[in-house]
């Protein structure tokens, strides 16, 4: 009970403290620049303007879909930078078959999830691949596999353009009408879109994979030490071709919530960047199922209340990039620090019992 | 250690006993003069001009000096067994601060002011990842992240005002004096008869010896300096052994979170110098994004040139150059074509002189795919040709890995007082 207590104790207190090291460092970033430190801390505790709330869940659900793709990784030291380009490649994809409309209304939007989640395997299985077979390091590869999907999703997207009239913004066909999924709910200001619920369905699904399933604990088991694993039967190159599939399924879904609720297509003023926020959200999260979310609400919430900075602080949005930065950093400092420190506490409570005769330690 | 040195950094072609059982020495030389061959060939056949005149080589020297200072700077980080992801975060830090420096103090102001804005995020990733042990990819992601938004709100918050400033841009920068060599206009004349292979070297050569920017020289003693510093110093083995067996260092004396810091610092002033040499020289100022995944593709570079000074070089003039004629038009990049699938095929050849059937084949079909593709298309898009540094260092990844040898240690955290 002790251990569990000072378990909750330890994954509570990294992330604060590196909240706190996060604000304590921009505002000497603001003071050094002569900036008010007041107002903008004001911004960030405010309650969510108009229509703000609406665009932090959705962005939440987004970022919570690309963390648990990092996290699936993650869980057994497989590292998958290639978030980012997965769920381009994917989005684009989806848009594309989509807007064909060659099946009616939902079949039509389940199929499109479906083949992301075929494409955003798809993508991150070349990382697996060249992993198991020719020892290609996946932080090397996939990398490179971004850029490669940027490349490929520019060109393809010109050979696939919808010209539109008195816009400069290159896009997919638009997906029929029959095909938008609706609004989970409507306010005066906005909307949290439908497919948001695919972020809790993943949670959950991750939750249970990972701690109820003989591949979950297969998975953690790799992670934690591989040469443990081997002994007990694992296969390290099934678990690590099957880990990046089932990340870049997920990291497939990443643009949809977006593409279904909101864009209709996919085009060159897509969001970007989402797959290296999700490593972000994976980090504070602790690539638990709870902690992600908590990372992506976190991260959204910053984005969403940053809007108001200009208006209301005089200072430019873009300080909230900061903030992130910093958080990331500090929060990976942390963790490794209250890790270092948990462990000291241990090995001398160890070497006190011992100390203190062996009959006493026994029983400890 | 020696063997290490001795090791070829040139890639698959050049074997340790020499290509074809030629003398080592030769060996570059010769190789050289087949690319200048082949360029002229390829030059007449296709009578696309630019593909090596004066201004193509010139183009892509600008455009490599980025990517081979920011290879350098993480092969200083990788020697010393440090993984450095975070060479974007840095190269746009360097561009800001080089353009920062540059619009107050002046042209070399600049430069200092690069070289110090990649040297701070180097003092955080060697922080991070020396001092307290965080994970090397994890601290170079948020290095990257870090990077893209302190720059993003200090170019708002400094150019924002300024006579052609803008949020995303700085005003236009002094510039940093340019050199040529007395008496090359003889090659520029030369050049304009179009003779085969006479013409060629000559534009080759004036490229590389008009109007050229003196960080361009300094990037280039960089080079020398950094094979020099690493390979044929104490201080250098003593890197080295940081990045090959810490453990074994420690117990020899050597205070590998002195060294692994050093070497992430310099690291960080490289990459920061590559950003500045952006911002200052291949272009008239900073502009967000402006680094545009440069940091990455130094970092195939150097892949590319197995963790050597020279080879990384390489890498990043074969990756400027393509980027250079990308940038030119489609034109080059499509004759191109016609010279890699000529060489894929000769690669076949070879490879089945020497009795090794499967790869004979792959490359066969590999080569005649390419050469179907040039005579099936009048020209590539760019961003397919933008992808090419990418395709290519996963290719030598993927099928030249038993040549390639990095630092035994790299990427792994090494805490004092674990050798025992």
């Amino acid at each position: 009970m002790n251990s569990t207590l000072r378990r909750i104790g330890v994954a509570v207190a990294a992330p604060l403290l590196a909240i706190l090291i996060a604000v304590v460092l921009t505002s000497l970033v603001l003071l050094a620049l002569g900036n008010a430190v007041g107002p903008v801390w004001q911004v960030f505790l405010a309650s969510p303007m108009q229509g703000v709330t609406e665009a932090i869940v959705n962005d939440a659900a987004v970022l919570y879909l690309s963390g648990v793709a990092v996290a699936i990784g993650f869980r057994m030291n497989l590292f998958n930078i290639g978030v980012d380009g997965q769920y381009r490649v994917a989005a684009f994809a989806a848009a594309l078959f989509a807007a064909q409309g060659w099946l009616p209304g939902f079949l039509n939007v389940i199929l499109a999830l479906v083949l992301a989640m075929l494409v955003g395997a798809a993508w991150a299985g070349i990382i697996a691949v060249l992993k198991v077979t020719r020892g290609v390091s996946e932080v090397i590869s996939s990398i490179m596999l971004n850029s490669i999907a940027t490349g490929v999703v520019s060109w393809l997207l010109l050979k696939v353009a919808d010209k539109q009239e008195g816009s400069n913004a290159t896009t997919t066909k638009a997906i029929p009408d029959s095909s938008h999924v609706p609004a989970l709910v409507t306010t005066q200001a906005g909307q949290i879109y439908g497919l948001v619920l695919l972020a809790v369905l993943v949670g959950l699904v991750y939750w249970f994979v990972i701690n109820r399933t003989r591949f979950g604990f297969d998975l953690r088991a790799t992670g934690s030490s591989e040469s443990a694993a081997v002994a007990s039967g694992v296969s390290v190159k099934k678990m690590t071709i099957s880990a990046m599939l089932a990340s870049g399924a997920v990291a497939g879904l990443v643009g949809m919530p977006q593409l279904f609720g909101q864009d209709y297509n996919y085009g060159s003023n897509s969001q970007t960047g989402l797959g290296f926020a999700g490593i972000a959200v994976a980090l504070i999260g602790r690539n638990n199922p709870i902690g992600i979310a908590f990372g992506a609400l976190l991260w959204a919430y910053l984005n969403g209340q940053s809007n108001a900075l200009q208006i209301n602080a005089g200072v430019n949005a873009s300080l909230v990039n900061i903030i992130q930065g910093v958080m990331v950093l500090a929060v990976v400092i942390a963790y490794e620090l209250v890790r270092r420190w948990d462990k000291r506490i241990e090995a001398r409570r160890v070497a006190a019992e011992l100390a203190a005769g062996n009959t006493a330690g026994a029983a400890a | 250690m020696s063997t290490i040195a001795s090791t070829s950094s040139t890639g698959s072609t050049t074997g340790r006993r020499g290509f074809l059982g030629l003398p080592r020495r030769a060996v570059m030389p010769l190789a050289l003069l087949a690319v200048v061959l082949g360029l002229s060939l390829l030059r007449v056949a296709t009578g696309v001009d630019d593909l090596d005149s004066s201004n193509a080589v010139s183009a892509a020297l600008v455009a490599a000096v980025p990517l081979a200072l920011a290879g350098l700077g993480g092969l200083w980080s990788e020697r010393a067994g440090v993984v450095n992801i975070g060479l974007e975060g840095m190269m746009i830090m360097g561009s800001w601060s080089a353009a920062f420096a540059a619009y107050h103090w002046g042209a070399w102001a600049g430069v200092l002011g690069a070289v110090l804005g990649g040297m701070l995020f180097g003092a955080l990733h060697a922080l991070a990842t020396v001092y307290i042990g965080v994970d090397q990819i994890v601290s170079g992601v948020a290095i990257n992240l870090l990077g893209a938004g302190l720059t993003k709100f200090l170019a708002e918050r400094f150019f924002s005002g300024l006579a052609g400033g803008g949020p995303t841009q700085s005003p236009s920068l002094p510039d940093i004096p340019s050199v040529t060599l007395p008496g090359s206009s003889a090659l520029v004349d030369l050049e304009k008869h179009h003779w085969f292979l006479v013409s060629d070297i000559a534009g080759i050569l004036a490229g590389l010896t008009r109007d050229v920017s003196l960080l361009t020289i300094l990037a280039v003693l960089l080079v020398v300096a950094t094979a020099f510093v690493l390979w044929r110093t104490t201080f250098g083995l003593r890197l080295r052994s940081c990045g090959e067996a810490p453990q074994a260092a420690e117990t020899l004396g050597v205070n590998v979170y002195l060294y692994k810091t050093l070497a992430v610092l310099v690291s960080g002033a490289l990459a920061g110098l590559g950003g500045g040499f952006l911002a200052m020289v291949a272009s008239d100022g900073f502009q967000q994004g402006q680094t545009g995944g440069r940091g990455y593709i130094g970092l195939a570079a150097m892949i590319f040139g197995n963790w050597m000074p020279l080879g990384t070089a390489l890498g990043a003039l074969l990756f400027g150059y393509t980027q250079a004629l990308q940038l030119r038009g489609g034109d080059q990049v499509h004759a191109l074509l016609l010279l890699v699938g000529a060489g894929v095929l000769v690669g076949a050849v070879w490879m089945a002189v020497r009795r090794r059937v499967l790869q004979a084949v792959i490359l066969a079909v590999a080569g005649v795919l390419v050469l179907l593709w040039y005579f099936g298309s009048g020209s590539i898009d760019p961003n397919l040709t933008g992808t090419a540094p990418y395709v290519v260092t996963l290719l030598v990844m993927a099928f030249a890995s038993q040549h390639l040898r990095m630092p035994a240690a790299d990427g792994v955290i090494y805490r004092k007082g674990e050798a025992g």
